[in-house]
């Protein structure tokens, strides 16, 4: 007889599983970091030699800053107009009684669903009929509408998870909605407005097809990186530079989850010693 | 304004949940001071009766005045009353202290005045020590506590509690009976408290409201509720009653005569002023209102002989069902064992049934 539980016993069978599909996954992004310390400027094996020239030679181009700027500044504009929205949007939909609640929260989520570029070329049309020049603004409101539903989605569960009636006790102790707010909701939710500020973040820094249709003459970096592909000669920085990216970008999504798992966990144990 | 020197004056108040009735033309007065319970079975609407007073419901038609003044239009934050929620809504993010606080930054007291304050309510629900530590550190009853100091720091002219003691084990719950009834009378607040259980309104408070379906059937001291319960909705809910069909066969000087089906001519004082002879009527009393002896009893007026159906000893008292002709239930009969018992009673046994003038409680139908 095993002392393991039914459902706690090892299978043999999961893990396999469960190792494959890391190295399906994870494989070939990691060819990135491996070809970007390579010393050739062919993307072949055998590997030629350790280089960190690439590195050394993408700190010189200005361009690459230029872009990788425009990049953080949509991204950061994009996380948090996202998530402030996120924000009230999530409150609304968990707390007050709204007819056609379960459609309206689909209508919310339908841009993770719609192509991007169906989604781009609508807003492209729109901008034209309306007149407005496409620059990193345009860029930044079709990220915005990308961003949201990751928002909303990551903040749901937040404001789901605690008592409505912890809002109720304030109100009831002499606050107003407004104070509220400030002095319960938010830190309450505040660990899933962190995770939603990096996550959307993440998401405008790496989209392309959107920064594609509505920027004007400043690139975001995936653009950029699009743009350089053509030339070979560049192709190994880009590599060093996606690996950079990589790193930073798993660093950002990790710690997102990492502080808004933990936050769950602990109101989980409180729910338990109720 | 009413006329009354009712605190809190709720005026025929309904309100609707779409088309479910949760409240049904309720009328209640509740008194400065006072220790008033809302009891009932849950969906009773108790709880939704609370959170008006509270003003997270607002009726859909009625008024509620507390101190003189129309709620209609006044804000939960603008009330002169504080709750004590079922969950406690404890803020977990904020220690003992700044919990308790909490409701005080309005008042813009100087920090020290503030801790000395906060530190009189710490001392109050006896937790001197425990300013510091976070929400989840707590255990059920000290989290029912600290909810207790947070509303009453702010001095509320009412304070609401929905079924305080519901989450907490009966050892626990039992002490905190005894201390919230201490406290009531140390602050001399009015309190209004919402629960299932028929013991515990019975002990804490001055008058209960039973209700059920939404409406309020009786609104009473726990003694006339329990001794003279009005309907049989109300008889039923509060302790253990045996009913009886019977036929009111005349009413003079205050004493009724009924014909009761099984048992004979029982004459009572304890009947509504509704009562018209020739009237079907349904009677009950009390279990341990009726005496069980083996003999018949010579000096008591009032009995019938009976046939022992089922005998449960429970130590301090015993539970005896004794069948009678002409009824189908047999008669619950309860008796404090005051002398040492020597085995159960045998069953199937005749038996005798008395009662004190008086027992019976002539019930309004419906």
């Amino acid at each position: 007889m095993s002392s393991k539980s039914y459902i706690r016993r090892p299978n043999r069978t999961l893990q396999i599983y469960a190792a494959i599909f890391l190295i399906v996954l994870y494989v070939p992004v990691l060819f990135l970091p491996l070809f970007s310390f390579n010393d050739s400027i062919y993307v072949k094996f055998p590997l030629s030699g350790f280089t960190t020239q690439w590195y050394v030679e993408l700190f010189h181009r200005e361009p690459v800053w230029a872009a990788l700027m425009n990049s953080v500044k949509v991204g950061v504009t994009t996380s948090l107009i996202a998530t402030g929205f996120g924000v009230f949007a999530a409150k609304a939909i968990t707390r007050y009684r709204i007819p056609g609640r379960g459609p309206l929260v689909g209508f919310i989520m339908l841009p993770l669903v719609v192509p991007g570029i169906i989604f781009g070329v609508a807003l492209l049309v729109l901008l034209s009929q309306l007149g407005i020049p496409l620059s990193l603004y345009t860029v930044t409101i079709g990220h915005v509408i990308v961003c949201l539903p990751f928002s909303i989605a990551t903040l749901i569960p937040r404001f789901e998870g605690f008592d409505r009636s912890i809002e109720e006790a304030s109100a009831d102790l002499g606050e107003n909605a407004w104070w509220t707010f400030w002095r319960v909701t938010f830190p309450m939710v505040f660990p899933g407005i962190l995770a939603s500020l990096l996550l959307t973040f993440t998401v405008s820094f790496d989209e392309f097809i959107m920064a594609f249709f509505l920027s004007g003459t400043d690139p975001t970096l995936p653009m950029y990186i699009w743009g350089q592909l053509r030339f070979p000669k560049e192709f190994p920085s880009i590599l060093a530079m996606a690996s950079i990216i990589l790193v930073v970008s798993f660093i950002l999504v990790f710690i997102g989850q990492w502080i808004n798992r933990d936050a769950q966990a602990k109101t989980l144990a409180n729910e338990d010693k109720k | 304004m009413t006329q009354n020197d009712a605190y809190i004056s709720i005026r025929n108040v309904n309100k609707f949940f779409g088309s479910f009735q949760a409240i049904d033309d309720v009328s209640i007065d509740i008194h400065q001071g006072e220790f008033f319970s809302l009891l009932g079975s849950s969906g009773c609407g108790k709880t939704t009766l609370l959170r008006m007073l509270a003003g997270f419901e607002s009726p859909t038609s009625g008024e509620i005045y507390i101190d003189g003044q129309p709620m209609s239009d006044v804000p939960p934050h603008q009330r002169p009353v504080n709750m004590v929620f079922q969950s406690y809504a404890i803020f977990p993010h904020l220690n003992v202290r700044d919990n308790i606080a909490y409701g005080l930054r309005k008042q813009k007291l100087p920090k020290n005045k503030r801790n000395e304050l906060v530190d009189e309510m710490l001392e109050l629900i006896k937790l001197p020590d425990y300013g510091d530590r976070k929400a989840n550190q707590l255990s059920g009853g000290q989290r029912q506590r600290i909810a207790l100091a947070r509303a009453l720091i702010l001095r509320p002219k009412v304070l609401l509690l929905d079924e305080p003691l519901g989450a907490l084990d009966k050892q626990l719950r039992e002490q905190m009976q005894l201390e919230l009834r201490a406290l009531q009378k140390t602050v001399g607040i009015t309190f209004v408290f919402v629960t299932h259980d028929q013991e515990e309104a019975l002990t804490l408070s001055d008058r209960i409201a039973v209700m059920a379906e939404g409406r309020d059937l009786q609104v009473d001291t726990p003694t006339r509720l329990y001794e003279n319960p009005l309907t049989r909705e109300v008889a039923s809910f509060i302790g253990t009653m045996n009913f009886f069909d019977g036929k009111v066969t005349g009413i003079s000087d205050g004493t009724a005569d009924v014909d009761v089906k099984g048992i004979g001519e029982v004459s009572t004082t304890n009947f509504g002023p509704r009562l018209r002879p020739g009237e079907d009527v349904c009677i009950a009393i009390r279990p341990e209102k009726l005496n069980l002896t083996e003999s018949e009893p010579q000096q008591m007026g009032n009995k019938v002989q009976g046939l022992m159906d089922k005998a449960a000893y429970l130590g301090e008292r015993s539970h005896y069902y004794v069948g009678l002709d002409g009824i189908s239930h047999p008669v619950a009969i309860s008796a404090q064992n005051r002398q040492r018992a020597e085995g159960t009673p045998e069953e199937k046994r005749t038996v005798w049934i008395s009662w004190e003038d008086n027992a019976f409680v002539v019930l309004e139908k419906g």
